[in-house]
């Protein structure tokens, strides 16, 4: 006695679509990704607890090296160049100005900027750079860089971002904040990598009752 | 998984005599390939998401409005902590005493973390409060960095201001008597490690 046969039914599925959906995503993500471009000035950052991110667009970038030396970053060619206008005739430096909008960031002491953007952008390094002087209170050049941001900008949206390395010292971190404050900037954002809040703590427990974080 | 044909045995005979010719399956097993385009995907969706840096917002307060308003704080709610080199990190509760017996030390985390002596400070508070709606008013921090504290120092404390949820908090400048029992005890520290 036979018994009657069950059509065995293959379990394999065709792939071919999967693998399709899987390389075109992984295509768009590739493709989507900015990389970060190799910096000039090599700086780690702090972690901490704030969970906003970080603004990429009308930003005044100020950075702290962890030899404590300043520069700073600015995404806006129109503010650069009033800026570059605005020094060549209060102090009369002599600013290529061309060079000034396209240069990624600023660190050297105003008397010398001109030989400063005549250095080739690529061989700007942040370790061979003098920086911007912020440690001499009676000579904190930052004061004047930001009392000319503030006019270039009044009014629009501007916010003002703070990059410290993790080992630069306290008074370079000093030397801006005085030059802030001398300007009536009393606002400002420091840049760090995210970090979850330790378990326990006020922060935590709040965040576990669902109350939204401020800042 | 690999794929068998098994098409072969399902075929009409295609009549005696006519011979058939063997057929190769072009079909390949895709099942790897899909687990490697994965694969790629969540490693790319998790490098990009975590590499973005977020921003802590810090207020200064404003140095000529009101110099009235300053040192009002209660004696009893306030914590100043200071910051050396090497990582090292003392406080004190309410005001420093001639006999600096009230100067502590601390640490950044661990044992007999900075966090601890927050939250015994912010409880002590919290249990003397007079006004029931808003329990800290009285909870100042006051925040003095020294000369040689780095960077990273300042941000981890504003950092645990913000993981405890202290409402109010400065960042002052050091004394020079502060600076010089900051600098004092750096050096016994790392005399004795």
């Amino acid at each position: 006695m036979g018994r009657a046969k069950l059509p065995r039914k293959s379990t394999t599925i065709d792939m071919t679509a999967m693998c399709d959906v899987a390389f075109l995503l992984l295509s768009f993500f590739i493709l989507t990704t900015k990389f970060k471009p190799a910096e000039a000035i090599a700086v780690t950052t702090p972690s901490s607890v704030a969970s906003k991110v970080a603004p990429t667009k009308d930003f005044v970038l100020i950075t702290i090296t962890k030899d404590g030396k300043v520069f700073l970053t600015m995404d806006d060619e129109q503010k650069k160049e009033t800026i570059a206008n605005a020094l060549n005739t209060t102090r009369n430096l002599g600013i290529d100005v061309a060079a000034f909008k396209k240069a990624g960031f600023f660190g050297a002491p105003l008397a010398g900027m001109k030989s400063f953007l005549a250095i080739p952008e690529e061989n700007r390094k942040g370790d061979q750079l003098p920086g911007i002087p912020v440690m001499d209170s009676t000579n904190n050049e930052l004061v004047t860089w930001m009392q000319l941001i503030n006019e270039s900008y009044a009014g629009a949206k501007m916010d003002l971002l703070l990059k410290g390395d993790n080992v630069a010292k306290y008074p370079s971190f000093k030397g801006v904040i005085n030059a802030l404050k001398k300007n009536d900037i009393l606002k400002f954002q420091m840049i760090t990598n995210p970090e979850n809040a330790p378990m326990g703590s006020d922060l935590w427990k709040q965040s576990m009752n669902g109350v939204k974080q401020e800042n | 998984m690999a794929e068998l044909d098994t098409s072969g045995g399902g075929h009409k005979k295609k009549g005696p005599g006519v011979k058939k010719g063997k057929k190769l399956s072009t079909r390949v097993d895709l099942t790897p390939m899909v687990d490697l385009g994965f694969l790629l995907i969540t490693f790319f969706i998790f490098t990009t998401t975590m590499s973005q840096p977020t921003a802590m917002k810090l207020f200064l307060p404003d140095d000529k409005v009101n110099p009235e308003d300053q040192n009002k704080a209660k004696e009893s709610g306030v914590l100043t902590i200071l910051m050396g080199a090497d990582n090292h990190i003392y406080y004190y509760e309410g005001q420093l005493k001639s006999d600096g017996s009230n100067f502590l030390s601390a640490s950044y985390n661990g044992e007999n973390s900075i966090r601890d002596v927050i939250m015994k400070k912010k409880a002590d508070v919290r249990s003397r409060a007079t006004d029931p709606n808003n329990p800290e008013k009285d909870l100042v921090i006051v925040i003095k960095p020294a000369k040689e504290c780095t960077y990273k120092n300042v941000i981890d404390i504003l950092d645990e201001m913000a993981i405890n949820v202290v409402k109010k908090y400065a960042l002052v400048d050091i004394s020079d008597g502060e600076s010089q029992l900051v600098s004092i005890s750096d050096k016994s520290a790392q005399a004795q490690p």
